[in-house]
């Protein structure tokens, strides 16, 4: 059982609590900067989409899981991201510039989705983001002159100060550094004002407006920053598909990005790395299942079923998600053998107007 | 000129009639659980399956065929109920959405996965064939007819049924306060299974009713997304609000297809929620709520 | 010019009139009390002043200015309170909730947070002693990495009272301060209300319903009733006020 003896507040405030943590993110580190050396290329490949929905998942989880709000269409994000990559790029545009703008333009479509956002909550949210998905998938359709319509966009290998990002290895590298670069990011938002006024805004929006947070300018805030780390997510995919085109961007696609969420588990970041990399592995999963079961089941649906087979019972039976189930793990072995089931016992709301938040 | 557009608003009417019936069921599980079902379009697709089956494989008549799918599709609305909603309770909505959403891909990958249903477009038949009235100059099909009449007498059934039943009460019991209701003696559980299965078979009914213009095949479900705009304009929770509502979208539809460019149709709906919800968000004839601080 | 000033002050909801033009001023440094049976209007009151939904008539004036604007905006005044159901943040520890009264104190900005910046540490270290003190005044030191939704009741009322002091207000509204808590829990917080009046010197407005409290830490006391006033007073004078007699017990025969 491991006792954390504080004696200074900045204990309190550092990335790392203790010197274990310190040990085994060292450890995983190291691991990271070896892969291209240690698993196959076609593994690295994957770690490519693991890390590019890392950063999406990020952005998610920043506006779903620690402001509280929802979002039924953030593809369109991911969509604004690719396009300016790709437009900017085919203009020449070195990537610093066009990935900074794609963050940016991201940020802006963000602020305009979340300012109508302020006033609705819940479901009324959703079907706003779900509209504002369609709309965006049609609108990147019907404007073929930028965005080439269904025709979609083809994009070169990343280009930084001349040196050529073409390789699987080199792609790893860079997606590997944004992707630490935006949790470190996020977690030092977290640590400060403006991350905790997020988790108000998420657990009572009517106090934490009386705690002095302005709730117009933190929602759109949060808007704004989950998309513009989608729309960094979208310029990485952009180039990892090297073709992009309006159907990759979907209400599916969106659904796909909430799955993230919900099955890494809502509220951390280790939730948003451990939910992509279960959604990457999924088809592969399945791929390896469908050779386990008789040829006489048809193969079509299988996928379809089981995505949904999962969501429904990740919901129920482990809510806190892929996280949540490492940190009653864990949990079981710190306090042992002192565990009780109840420790993580979700609260429930019965009364509607507890609901309301 | 005229004739131009009552052609264009008996299309959107019946059309509207479709959006109107998943809207209802919406609206039904809505006012009882405070839940949303995204799965509601995918459950009238299977209804459209049910009754595919009946009408072509087992060569039953169109009556049979409906009674048949209704039926048996209140049946899965029930089981859906027990089975995949009562153990979130209490849980969040964003949290029962997201399930909801799991059972429409868990119908969608099964009905493909069915041998005689598949991935492939069914046609289902009509007692009344391709026969076509006129009306005023406008050309409307019996199919479209048929859907309008039958809607309309649908709502005046369920109207009846929610004026003069216990269980209307109940309903609107539970979804204020389902503790309360727990202790007035109101078999929750019992009510809400039971308003899923209403619900599944008022979006089975829909179902067959789109089947004739729309086909019948596993993608069909992503028609009843419409069916948000439609809640949302008549006010979520409402459920005259949600035929209202429907009627609305299909008419803004039928419009947008005709005299908007190309592409305008599909996303008209979306277009319409998101006016309403900047404006006016609890709809024409919903209620806005308000946390008691 | 009074320190805090409500003036004809109504509200309307649907039919229903709450509050019907009440007007009273709150001198710097006293415990200013609003006693009233249920449904008198004593939270919405708060809650206008709060401007959590404006009102159909009058104002309220603070150090000489109007309130008005969003509910951001009356804590940045220096006007914090607590509410009568708990509005605590129930996902997040005591700390954190603390922590959060302190953000109108804060300097740093988004992008200053972002990259954590050296004075982005200093500022959390500062309003972390700020916390401590609030914590020391209200002996939560146990409770300072619990989870607000398991602690118990009175514990969770304390820390709804230090989250408020936290943001350091120079008024502060408590909502029923003393409902659900034991004799001796009362006592408690009865000895932190003089606390925050003698010692920390801040304006205290409250709403409560334990007389005894009332009489003990109050400065005046006023009474309302159907959303109007019907005595205002010193704790005795308001007592056995006739009105108030008759609101609490009804009239004889």
């Amino acid at each position: 059982m491991r006792f954390i003896f504080k004696t200074d507040y900045v204990q309190d405030i550092r990335l790392f609590q203790h010197g274990g943590q310190v040990f085994w993110y060292g450890v995983l580190g190291v691991l990271l900067l070896a892969a291209p050396y240690i698993v196959s290329g076609y593994v690295l490949s994957q770690l490519h989409f693991i890390c590019i929905y890392a950063i999406v998942g990020f952005g998610l989880m920043l506006l779903v899981g620690y402001t509280g709000q929802i979002s039924l269409g953030h593809a369109a994000f991911l969509a604004v991201g690719a396009y300016t990559e790709a437009l900017l790029q085919s203009h020449g545009v070195p990537f610093v510039i066009s990935i900074i703008s794609a963050a940016l333009l991201s940020a802006a479509v963000g602020i305009i989705v979340g300012l109508p956002a302020l006033r609705l909550k819940g479901i009324y949210l959703a079907i706003a983001t779900l509209a504002f998905n369609v709309i965006v998938e049609e609108i990147v359709t019907r404007w073929e002159s930028v965005t080439g319509g269904n025709s979609g966009k083809l994009l070169k290998a990343i280009e930084i100060f001349g040196y050529r990002f073409s390789s699987g290895e080199s792609f790893y590298y860079l997606c590997l550094v944004l992707t630490v670069l935006s949790a470190l990011a996020l977690i030092n938002l977290l640590r400060s004002p403006t991350g905790r006024a997020f988790v108000a805004i998420r657990d009572s929006e009517v106090s934490a407006s009386c705690m002095g947070i302005n709730l117009a300018r933190y929602k759109t805030m949060s808007f704004a920053l989950s998309a513009a780390l989608t729309g960094v997510g979208g310029a990485l995919y952009a180039h990892k598909v090297g073709f992009i085109s309006p159907e990759q961007f979907t209400l599916i696609q969106s659904i796909e990005l909430v799955t993230i969420v919900i099955i890494g588990g809502v509220g951390s970041l280790h939730g948003a790395v451990l939910g992509a990399a279960f959604i990457i592995m999924l088809p592969q999963g399945i791929s390896i299942a469908k050779g386990w079961l008789p040829d006489s089941v048809p193969q079509a649906g299988l996928q379809s079923v089981v995505f949904g087979l999962i969501l429904v019972v990740f919901i129920i039976f482990e809510p806190y998600g892929l996280y949540g189930r490492w940190l009653k793990i864990r949990t079981y072995f710190d306090v042992f053998p002192f565990y009780r089931r109840g420790t993580f016992r979700r609260q429930r709301n019965y009364l509607r107007s507890e609901r309301l938040r | 000129m005229f004739s131009q557009l009552l052609q264009l608003f008996l299309a959107g009417v019946a059309q509207g009639c479709v959006y109107a019936l998943v809207a209802l069921g919406f609206v039904l599980i809505y006012k009882a659980t405070e839940t949303v079902n995204f799965a509601q379009g995918d459950v009238m697709m299977l209804g459209a399956f049910f009754g595919l089956t009946a009408s072509t494989i087992l060569g039953w008549p169109y009556w049979a065929t409906i009674l048949f799918a209704v039926i048996v599709m209140a049946a899965v609305g029930m089981l859906i109920e027990r089975i995949v909603i009562r153990p979130v309770l209490g849980y969040p909505t964003f949290t029962v959405v997201m399930i909801t959403i799991g059972v429409g891909y868990i119908l969608r990958g099964v009905v493909t996965m069915v041998p005689a249903w598949g991935t492939e477009t069914h046609t289902l038949r009509t007692p009344f064939g391709d026969s076509v009235l006129r009306v005023g100059g406008a050309v409307i099909s019996a199919d479209q007819v048929a859907t309008i009449v039958l809607t309309a007498a649908l709502c005046l059934v369920l109207y009846l049924f929610f004026r003069y039943a216990r269980l209307g009460v109940a309903m609107q019991a539970t979804s204020q306060n389902q503790l309360a209701a727990y202790y007035m003696g109101i078999p929750v559980q019992r009510v809400n299974m039971l308003i899923w299965g209403l619900a599944a078979a008022v979006a089975a009914f829909g179902g067959i009713l789109l089947a004739p213009s729309a086909f019948v095949h596993s993608n069909m479900g992503f028609i009843g997304l419409k069916a948000f705009p439609a809640a949302v304009v008549g006010g979520f929770g409402s459920v005259p609000g949600a035929v209202v509502g429907g009627l609305i979208i299909g008419l803004v539809e039928a419009f947008a297809g005709f005299y908007l460019p190309e592409g305008f149709k599909d996303i008209a709906p979306y277009v319409v929620v998101l006016v309403v919800l900047l404006f006016m968000p609890s709809g024409i004839f919903g209620e806005t709520i308000r946390k008691k601080v | 010019m009074s320190f805090f000033a409500v003036e004809n002050l109504g509200v309307r909801f649907g039919g229903v009139v709450a509050v019907d033009g009440v007007s009273f001023s709150v001198n710097q440094g006293e415990v200013y009390t609003i006693i009233g049976p249920n449904g008198a209007g004593k939270t919405t009151i708060f809650n206008l002043i709060g401007l959590i939904y404006p009102p159909t008539s009058g104002r309220i004036v603070f150090e000489g200015q109007e309130v008005r604007g969003a509910p951001h905006d009356v804590a940045e005044r220096g006007i914090a309170r607590t509410f009568q159901n708990i509005e605590l943040f129930e996902h997040a520890t005591v700390l954190q909730n603390l922590l959060i009264g302190r953000h109108r104190h804060r300097q740093t900005n988004l992008l200053d947070e972002l990259l954590f910046l050296p004075k982005v540490k200093r500022a959390e270290i500062a309003q972390r002693e700020a916390v401590e003190k609030v914590i020391d005044l209200l002996d939560l030191q146990h409770y300072r990495d619990s989870l607000v939704a398991g602690l118990p009741y009175g514990v969770r009322k304390v820390v709804e009272l230090g989250r408020a002091l936290a943001t350091d207000p120079k008024l502060i509204l408590l909502d029923e301060p003393s409902s659900g808590l034991n004799p001796e829990e009362t006592d408690d917080m009865a000895f932190w209300i003089e606390d925050i009046q003698k010692g920390l010197g801040i304006t205290v407005l409250m709403v409560e319903h334990d007389m005894n409290l009332v009489s003990r830490v109050s400065t005046r006391v006023l009474a309302l009733n159907e959303g109007k006033v019907i005595a205002e007073g010193t704790p005795a004078d308001v007592q056995a006020h006739p009105a108030v007699v008759e609101a609490y017990l009804g009239g004889g025969e």
